[in-house]
């Protein structure tokens, strides 16, 4: 890999855009619903946001505040929340991923929001773990 | 749909994705398949399918591009120098079966095509009243065929799963 050269420019430059990145990743997840978007879209672009922000500060200090643990729990995670809600909806006596069955008002629309969230979990976690797994590689 | 439009973006994307294959430079040829993203997103976009352009934009000109740099970077930047002969004839097979395959879709917008008379007008028509969700495409994707999106999610899981497991050793080369 290339040399990292410490650079006040990038690194406040990085510092500065991740968290708009990681509201507007937020917003994409839970807006699917009204506008293009969704837990895939706006899981990725969650994820650029640590992507941005290893490349200001370093792949350690990134790796240091997300340690690979969490990744992973938070990749597993996000698929057992989306599978969750569909056993869910089983034991409360409807189909698999049925969600008219959740006892919510707007039963439908909430358990899309969270399958999205969980999807946008594993998205992210998942991409943030490929690119530490990719730039960490000897 | 303007088809002029259409033809000089994907003008743009069929040249992106032969210089692509072209260049010798991998880096090079990576930006240029990040531009053939950028390009097929904007077709998307001019089809009016927004959802796949986002994802376009998103997975295939961003985050793709991303992890190709990174391995360019860890492996090496020159290419082959000669065209191999096999990935290209099977390359070229597979691109002329593809677009015979093409050939027996539905135009785009065909009203009597057979995706268009059955479940199509169900989701337009009822989709909004039993979800109450406006974004017909997360309708149908989260809701109806909810079950084809828990695939696909266990399928990043499982890609993940599979670079951690080539790519995590420990110095005396096992897994850690």
């Amino acid at each position: 890999m290339i040399t990292r050269q410490e650079s006040v420019i990038v690194r406040t430059t990085c510092g500065l855009l991740a968290p708009f990145i990681q509201i507007f990743g937020l917003y994409v997840i839970v807006h699917g619903h009204s506008s293009p978007g969704g837990g895939f879209q706006g899981g990725v672009i969650l994820a650029s946001s640590f992507v941005l922000l290893a490349i200001g500060f370093g792949p350690g200090e990134v790796q240091r505040r997300i340690p690979r643990p969490a990744l992973l729990a938070c990749t597993c995670g996000g698929v057992l929340l989306y599978a969750g809600i569909g056993v869910a909806c089983v034991l409360l006596g409807a189909n698999f991923l049925d969600y008219s069955a959740l006892p919510l008002p707007d039963a439908r629309s909430l358990g899309m929001l969270g399958i999205e969230i969980g999807v946008g979990i594993t998205v992210a976690a998942a991409m943030v773990s490929i690119f530490h797994d990719l730039i960490t590689f000897e | 749909m303007v088809w002029q439009l259409d033809v000089v973006l994907l003008a743009f994307a069929v040249t992106c994705a032969a210089g692509a294959v072209a260049v010798r430079d991998l880096l090079a040829s990576v930006i240029l398949l990040g531009a053939f993203g950028l390009f097929m997103c904007l077709l998307w976009i001019e089809m009016g399918a927004v959802d796949v352009a986002f994802t376009e934009a998103a997975v295939g000109a961003g985050i793709t591009t991303v992890f190709f740099v990174v391995t360019v970077f860890k492996t090496g930047r020159t290419g082959r120098k000669k065209l191999r002969v096999l990935p290209l004839a099977a390359t070229a097979l597979t691109g002329l079966l593809l677009y015979a395959g093409s050939l027996d879709m539905p135009p785009t917008g065909d009203p009597e095509a057979p995706p268009s008379v059955r479940v199509s007008p169900r989701y337009i028509e009822r989709g909004y009243a039993e979800t109450n969700v406006p974004n017909m495409v997360t309708a149908v994707l989260a809701d109806y065929r909810s079950f084809d999106t828990l695939g696909e999610v266990t399928v990043i899981f499982t890609a993940t799963m599979a670079v951690l497991l080539i790519l995590r050793r420990s110095d005396d080369g096992r897994p850690t």
